[in-house]
């Protein structure tokens, strides 16, 4: 298991090098340079004070140079500072990032239990008019984005029948207690699992009626076990393995879908911030954030198959 | 599981794949929905009863009527015509980005399944990377910085929709150019690309075709969420994202339903069609699987 891990961590170490290279392109592509953004329309900027300003900021020297500097800032935690409120970049995404993974956390627990219970239900009953009825919500659950549930919520929930707020994070002015801040958690959370709730369900459906198809467990059936034994004890532990890999690479579509439900309900989380600094353009920010989304989203695959290896012994010696 | 097939002719791939496929009830009945968004989207300009972009400002705010069938928003434009209009955004959009993510994936997986060595290591790697990005962030990123317009978005989702097809053309490319009939082009001297294109190819589309099929799903999808998030089409092009943004007022949410609701419906309808003729081929192309 150990080698496996060092294995395993030591190969994702060129592709993290590689997403940084990616972070730093996909702001150097883009037309224009970080010098215009301080040119005053109103105030004329002449070509003198920018050429000085480019040169103050490093922006004069070449790509590669400037991209070994940056990486040697990053590496010591250093991820600037933002171009709009001046703050250290490392901080304000750290502070966001709080709100987002609680966000994200309640509503991946959520999908997990719900979709894994729901997932062994329907399978054990296949071809019932339970295991029909929510494989059909299922498939339209996955067709829906977040920005269609998250409006319908909103209208239904919010609006419609007023139970729960509209937006926000807890309440403005009163000394929002605990069940406050749950009342506003509940609807986006909500939203945010729905389509992870349903790819959970279908992918463990799936997994227990291959593995209750399996030659061990005829075998138990025909040890003469109880059903229910047979399922839970024998053929469960297994089907789940490979929903953990679902699991595991569910995030990168869990923060997409943090995006959208953060901005439908004005929920203070990194998904609200990167539309404001990409609004903004501020791009110490915008490469602070790609940069540590893809570090989290590297960060889960890596725990992944370290949880993969742990449960299936095959793994490690492929 | 095992039919004995072995007696009759085998038949020929395409045809097997359009039997079975038939036999997929909701498959066959979203594609002839998803031909009439079609019709709906070419049409547009003849069955649209106002221009989209007009504002009547005598007209604002209307609730669906004979003149207005879905009614008019707050700036008095027609809600139907803009929904049909959003057809168009949509259909173009997920059509022309899920060709050009199937051309670039295609090639990069075909090259580093068939040639292998340090060019299919490079292919891959660089598809771990960008998997490793939500896609859509990526995107956020480029639509923020790079001008706006229709084609723009067009190219950033083509250009970064095309991992997951090079990774399952390249899958196919190495199981099949193990098999005998390859070895056979093989020795009768028949040059790589004419393997490739005209032996190994035409094996690997029935899964592909799934893959193109949800593929198209996801681009109208994300083209609807950048939109939504005022990154994607800009205005006045109507956009189903765009139409649906304008529900984030409250305002609107509450008081005017018949503005967003016709553009979710559409997303939501055409992405499902997309979907289940995606999961049609996907089981017809499934072998082990007995339909």
């Amino acid at each position: 298991m150990f080698t496996f891990a060092l294995r395993r961590v030591l190969t994702s170490i060129p592709v993290l090098l590689a997403v940084t290279i990616l972070v730093f392109a996909l702001v150097e592509l883009a037309p224009g340079d970080v010098a215009d953004y301080f040119i005053n329309p109103e105030a004329n900027t002449s070509p003198e004070a920018l050429a000085e300003m480019r040169q103050a900021y490093g922006l004069d020297r070449p790509a590669p140079v400037r991209y070994a500097i940056w990486l040697g800032q990053v590496v010591r935690g250093d991820l600037g500072f933002s171009f709009v409120s001046g703050e250290p970049v490392a901080r304000m995404v750290l502070r966001r990032f709080q709100n987002t993974a609680t966000l994200m956390s309640v509503a991946l627990a959520v999908s997990i239990v719900l979709g894994v219970t729901l997932g062994v239900f329907v399978a054990v009953r296949q071809y019932s008019i339970w295991d029909h009825a929510l494989s059909a919500l299922s498939f339209l659950a996955v067709s829906m984005p977040a920005f269609v549930t998250g409006i319908l919520a909103l209208y239904l929930f919010a609006v419609l029948l007023p139970i729960f707020p509209s937006g926000g994070i807890r309440s403005v002015g009163v000394d929002a207690g605990l069940w406050d801040r749950i009342h506003h958690l509940i609807l986006p959370a909500a939203v945010l699992s729905l389509a992870q709730t349903a790819t959970f369900m279908r992918y463990t459906r799936f997994s227990v009626l291959e593995v209750l198809r399996a030659d061990y467990v005829r075998t138990a059936r025909g040890k003469g076990l109880a059903e229910r034994r047979v399922t839970m004890r024998h053929g469960l532990p297994n089907a789940l393995i490979p929903v953990i890999t679902v699991i595991g690479l569910s995030l990168p579509v869990l923060v997409v879908g943090a995006v959208f439900t953060e901005t439908i309900f004005s929920w203070p989380g990194m998904g609200t911030l990167y539309l404001t600094a990409v609004g903004s353009r501020d791009v110490p920010l915008v490469m602070g954030l790609n940069l540590f989304i893809a570090v989290v989203v590297l960060a889960a695959n890596l725990l992944t198959d370290l949880a993969y290896g742990l449960v299936d012994p095959r793994i490690r010696y492929e | 599981m095992s039919e004995a097939t072995t007696e009759r002719a085998p038949e020929r791939l395409d045809r097997r794949l359009l039997r079975r496929f038939l036999r997929n009830r909701p498959a066959v009945v979203s594609v002839f929905v998803l031909a009439a968004i079609v019709l709906m989207a070419a049409f547009a300009p003849v069955i649209e009863r106002h221009p989209y972009d007009t504002m009547q400002l005598r007209a604002r705010s209307q609730p669906p009527s004979a003149e207005h069938w879905l009614g008019t928003d707050r700036i008095g434009r027609d809600v139907w015509s803009r929904t049909v209009h959003g057809a168009r955004v949509s259909l173009v959009v997920g059509f022309a980005a899920t060709a050009i993510a199937v051309v670039i994936g295609t090639l990069l997986g075909a090259i580093a399944g068939f040639f292998g060595g340090w060019l299919e290591q490079l292919i891959m790697r660089a598809t771990d990377v960008l998997m490793t990005f939500p896609p859509i962030i990526i995107m956020l990123t480029l639509a923020a910085f790079a001008p706006r317009g229709l084609w723009v978005i067009v190219f950033i989702i083509g250009g970064l929709s095309w991992p997951g097809v090079a990774r399952l053309v390249r899958g196919q490319f190495l199981t099949l150019k193990e098999q005998d009939f390859v070895a056979a082009a093989n020795a009768l001297g028949v040059r790589p690309g004419r393997i490739m294109w005209a032996h190994i190819l035409p094996n690997a589309l029935p899964p592909l075709m799934a893959m193109i099929s949800f593929g198209i799903g996801n681009a109208i999808l994300t083209e609807a969420g950048l939109s939504f998030l005022g990154l994607g089409v800009p205005p006045p092009a109507p956009s189903w994202g765009t139409m649906l943004e304008a529900a984030r007022n409250l305002d609107i949410l509450r008081n005017l339903p018949w503005t967003w609701l016709p553009p979710a419906g559409m997303t939501v309808l055409t992405v499902l069609c997309v979907n289940f003729i995606g999961d049609g081929l996907r089981d017809a192309a499934d072998a082990r699987m007995v339909l």
